[in-house]
């Protein structure tokens, strides 16, 4: 069942309403084209040849063999990558170094995980390209080899960079580590806290990274051209970000590359980076011709960023009448082969719905040989959210306080901050959390082997850069251009708002995602940001159009523009004697009275913030087998304002559908030399449909003040509580706690079995 | 590589004969296209063998039932009268794949894939199935567990093929069932599987059991103990015990991505006595 309830005004025509998708059709009809669909004339195919070590140092690489048979016409190695010299601090929360960049898109001096790029080849023919990577000779010293966050950050492990020394602490160590760096936020005494505490409970939690699992493998085709321009069709998450990472890794000029979006089979997080970009550029540049690189499913689990696998620990204490007074957490989120896992949003995750006097959490930035981390869908927050929400249920369970009711007791308020610092505005959580505790699903009856979780996720949203330009075309319908592909639905979005400005009808407005060429820097479609931030863009097009509509009505009418309004799609005045001018006839008007109308908006979108998901989960363990079968699941999520129900609907199912694989049976299997051994979705196990129940949601709506309807992000906050939910439930069903994910049924029976 | 569809089974040997190993027969094509794509195997031909009329036939005789190699999954799920003798071989061939591969997979190719986890031959060990094996020196036919060497390979000579399998019509009072286990609720493949088929004296004590095992050691295998346990015994908490414990010592499994050694050992167990259960009641209907 779905439910909206809203705080908020309705008498909206679009905003709100279920419509119809603008990208549907072709989506339905198989006429998108995604990344693999593009073909151009004289197109070579790109192959890539991949490390069989976890880590090794490169002795040679000899291409001799490849680059003389017959079809192949461009050999790349690392030589025909720029390198960068290491990126100095102070550091930012995402990191993008090019020294780091340049070696995952082609290893250098050594390999450091099991499909790390080495070569690639560009040949008449994907099975010549094929052919030819094999004919690649590299000759590895092999080296040992680390995988696990905790053993990766002690002494005597494996090093796998040799210029890494930890930062964030005093004094600067001597030795090299791989634990690149240490964040962490603290407020009040903790000492203090934890002796005024009449109940502690401490718990460890460990999990395994997780993909994102987008349908979608990377694919693209490159261009350059003899006068150094070059062209790129993607499946990205921003087109523009591409635009300059391959500027700057390849010394190129920005504007020489443009790069066009093609439609995107999913990304969450995955697609925020570049891989064979770089790449293929440079073989298309050796050879003049365009190169299409498509990845392989197991190219992309080998080669493409997961979410980090972490080990954490925590400590929290209440005092008797539920009053929390002291939280201490620590996580270790394995990077990957190169710095830069999520520690700031994993120290912002812990503690952040609670007003807590006294807390403190670090975070350890570990580097491991396995494929870079990459952002996946509110990245730091479920793992650290999940050793909260589980250590604040148990609170509950000692304290024999109902969940719900101790955290409405610590819940922050408006104005509060989160442990990083970050102010709220307004913020929807007494609201999300009275909706839980009236949901009927909260006090529903369980059956036997049945238990029921729940958890808590905020999220802090990002604004940031967004272009749009929208065109009014002589028939009165508005071409509206955005910078952000269209991930989860935006191009509706974006449709239903610049109708709702201009009160016309939804099919006059005509959304397109627009390449980099044609308007100015727009972000990634990331950070649950685009309805946000784009959106207001969008707002701001047309509320330009809409001025100049006035301005040509006052023209024809020969009245000053402030008498002329803009009502219900046409231009009114109170005067009498004119009759209003519609969309249309000032549209056929404009190019006769002086030219063509359209707005265009370049906007920083700031006030993004703060949202909360709360999850209800039941599920039943099979006491014989361990297995886990979703019984029933609620999604109650603030959205500020749906603009389109029906997808932020989607976002909430499809980020709880997410944390299911995430809890119960998605992990990475590494054999003992540390290579990779699920490389498919047959044993990389994400949920099938089957798997789950039909998701409920209530969307609560607190509208978001810096936006002129009110909306939050969306995307991000339904995966945040979601593994910690589903973990929740088990241990319920089980009645015994258990701290590592995946909870596949093996760990299940086994700790069943343990307790008989 | 060569594509070849012969419409006789004589044409068919001939060509495998003369092929020798870089030969492969082709059928539903869902494993072994698969591993073409995923350069596993380089065949030099493919010897296509759904024209061959006697691979495509379901017969249902007095008292014999025939199910040619390469039938489908789709096709015995809409077969009534065979999903009524043998619903446990029914059930387990559709448990294969998605709907979509259920339209292409075949038995006989789930069978020759040779994976200790296909889900069709516990059932069809357990039913007593017996395969024709057309070759160069004529045709023979072979206890289904008989052909199962290791892991990917059958007993089968140069230029040998499976036909058919056959079944003996079953006696009043049998039952088969099948089940596995999978940590997802569908499309995934066997951590455990187990084929049980029962007959039931008038007493309502057992005549007949067969209760094999798949995805617990290299090749599916039977549990030896299972008739001594359940012979003339009724299916109380004692007979299931003691054949739980059975199942668990016929496994010999390994540790790897799709389960461990400790895990197999002990659901097998589990699923013998709830396939029994299933088995047992069907019967006591038939």
């Amino acid at each position: 069942m779905n439910e909206v309830k809203t705080t908020a005004k309705t008498n909206f025509k679009w905003v709100g309403k279920r419509t119809r998708r603008p990208d549907g059709p072709d989506k339905v009809t198989g006429r998108a084209r995604y990344g693999d669909d593009m073909v151009m004339s004289g197109m070579l195919y790109g192959k890539t040849l991949r490390s069989p070590h976890a880590h090794a140092k490169i002795l040679s690489i000899d291409t001799s063999k490849a680059e003389a048979l017959k079809g192949v016409k461009a050999v790349v190695t690392h030589k025909d990558i720029p390198d960068h010299p290491l990126l100095e601090p102070p550091y930012g929360p995402m990191i993008a170094d090019l020294h780091d960049i340049s070696r995952n898109v082609m290893a250098r001096e050594k390999v450091l995980y099991d499909g790390h790029a080495v070569a690639a080849v560009a040949a008449t023919s994907e099975r010549i390209a094929k052919a030819a990577i094999k004919l690649i000779e590299v000759e590895y010293e092999i080296l040992p080899h680390v995988l696990d966050p905790l053993a990766a950050a002690q002494p005597g492990a494996p090093i796998l960079h040799e210029h890494q020394f930890t930062h964030g602490v005093d004094p600067k160590p001597e030795a090299p580590s791989n634990v690149f760096r240490v964040v962490s936020a603290e407020r009040g005494d903790l000492e203090k806290g934890f002796a005024d505490a009449d109940i502690i409970v401490e718990r460890e939690f460990r999990s395994e990274p997780v993909h994102q699992g987008y349908i979608e493998p990377q694919a693209l085709i490159a261009t350059a051209s003899e006068d150094g321009a070059v062209e790129i069709w993607t499946t990205t998450q921003g087109h523009f970000v591409i635009r300059g990472l391959c500027a700057r890794l390849m010394n190129m000029d920005m504007s020489s590359i443009r790069v066009t979006a093609s439609e995107i089979g999913g990304g969450f997080g995955g697609k925020n980076n570049v891989y064979a970009e770089p790449v293929a550029i440079r073989l298309s540049q050796k050879t003049s011709r365009p190169v299409r690189m498509v990845m392989t499913r197991s190219e992309v689990f080998r080669g493409t960023g997961p979410a980090s696998g972490t080990y954490s620990r925590i400590r929290m204490g209440a005092m008797r009448d539920g009053t929390i007074v002291a939280a201490e957490a620590e996580i270790y989120n394995q990077a990957g082969a190169f710095k830069g896992s999520p520690v700031g949003r994993s120290v912002d995750s812990f503690f952040s719905s609670y007003s807590i006097a006294n807390a403190k959490a670090t975070a350890y930035d570990v580097c491991v040989n396995r494929p870079k981390v990459a952002a996946y869908r509110a990245p730091g927050a479920p793992m650290a959210t999940m050793a909260a929400e589980l250590t604040i249920n148990e609170l509950a369970e000692k304290l024999d306080i109902d969940p719900v009711d101790l955290r409405m007791k610590n819940a922050v308020q408006d104005g509060g901050q989160s442990l990083n610092g970050a102010k709220y505005g307004r913020i929807g959580l007494t609201e999300v959390l009275e909706t839980v505790k009236n949901h009927p699903h909260y006090s529903a009856p369980l059956a036997p082997n049945q238990g029921r979780g729940f958890a808590l996720g905020y999220w802090m949203h990002g604004g940031g850069l967004s272009s749009v330009v929208a065109n009014l075309l002589d028939d009165g319908t508005v071409a509206i251009a955005t910078g952000n592909p269209d991930i989860g639905g935006s191009r509706s979005s974006m449709r239903v708002m610049a109708a709702e400005e201009l009160g016309v009808d939804l099919e006059l407005i005509k959304p397109i995602v627009a390449d980099t060429g044609s308007m100015g820097y727009s972000h990634l479609t990331a950070g649950s940001r685009t309805t946000f931030a784009t959106g207001m863009a969008v707002i701001n097009s047309v509320r330009e159009i809409i001025e100049k509509l006035r301005a040509l009505a006052a023209k024809k009418w020969e009245i000053p523009v402030d008498d002329v309004a803009w009502e219900a799609g046409q231009a009114v005045t109170q005067r009498d004697g004119f009759e209003a001018l519609t969309l249309k006839q000032l549209a056929g008007m404009a190019t006769k009275m002086g030219g063509a109308i359209a707005g265009h908006s370049e906007i920083n979108a700031g006030g993004a913030g703060a949202a909360f998901s709360a999850q209800i989960v039941d599920v039943e363990v099979d006491p014989e087998t361990g297995f886990v079968s979703l019984k029933r699941y609620t999604v109650i999520q603030d959205a500020g304002r749906a603009i389109s129900p029906d997808y932020v609907e989607g976002q909430m199912q499809g980020g709880a559908v997410q944390g299911i694989g995430w809890a119960l049976n998605e992990e990475y299997i590494y054999d003992d030399k540390g290579c990779l051994q699920n490389l498919g979705f047959l044993d990389y196990r994400m949920p099938v449909a089957s798997d789950v129940p039909m998701i409920d949601t209530v969307i609560v709506e607190v509208p978001n003040p810096n936006h002129p309807y009110g909306v939050r992000g969306v995307g991000e906050p339904p995966l945040v509580p979601a593994p910690g939910a589903v973990a929740n439930a088990v241990e319920n069903a089980i009645g015994k706690k258990m701290g590592s994910l995946p909870l596949s049924p093996p760990k299940i029976l086994g700790t069943l079995e343990l307790c008989r | 590589m060569r594509y070849e569809a012969p419409e006789t089974i004589e044409a068919a040997v001939a060509l495998l004969a003369a092929a020798g190993k870089t030969a492969r027969v082709f059928a539903g094509g869902t494993d072994l296209i698969i591993q073409i794509k995923e350069e596993m195997i380089e065949p030099g031909m493919l010897v296509d063998i759904k024209k061959i009329k006697e691979t495509r036939e379901v017969i249902l005789d007095d008292d014999e039932i025939r199910i040619g190699a390469s039938v489908t999954g789709a096709e015995l799920g809409e077969n009534k009268e065979l999903k009524k003798l043998f619903p446990g071989v029914v059930e387990a061939v559709q448990l294969i794949g998605s709907d979509q591969v259920q339209g292409r997979a075949t038995i006989g190719g789930n069978f020759c894939n040779a994976s200790p986890a296909a889900d069709s031959v516990p059932a069809l060990i357990a039913s007593g199935a017996k395969a024709v094996v057309a070759g160069p020196n004529g045709t023979r036919t072979a206890a289904v567990e008989d052909l199962l060497i290791k892991p990917g390979q059958l007993s089968l000579a140069p230029g040998e093929l499976i036909i058919s399998f056959c079944l003996s019509r079953p006696p009043k009072n049998t039952g088969d069932a099948y089940l596995r286990f999978i940590p997802r609720s569908e499309m995934d493949i066997a951590v455990v599987g187990a084929g049980v088929s029962v007959t039931l004296n008038p007493d309502g004590t057992c005549a007949a059991a067969r209760v094999a095992l798949g995805a617990v050691a290299p090749t599916a295998r039977l549990v030896e103990q299972a008739p001594d346990i359940l012979l003339g015994k009724e299916l109380d908490e004692r007979v299931l015990a003691e054949l739980a414990a059975a199942a668990s010592a016929t496994c010999q499994p390994i540790n790897d991505k799709r389960g461990t050694i400790k895990f197999r050992t002990s659901v097998a167990g589990v699923l013998a006595c709830r396939a029994i259960k299933i088995a047992w009641e069907r019967a006591e209907k038939n």
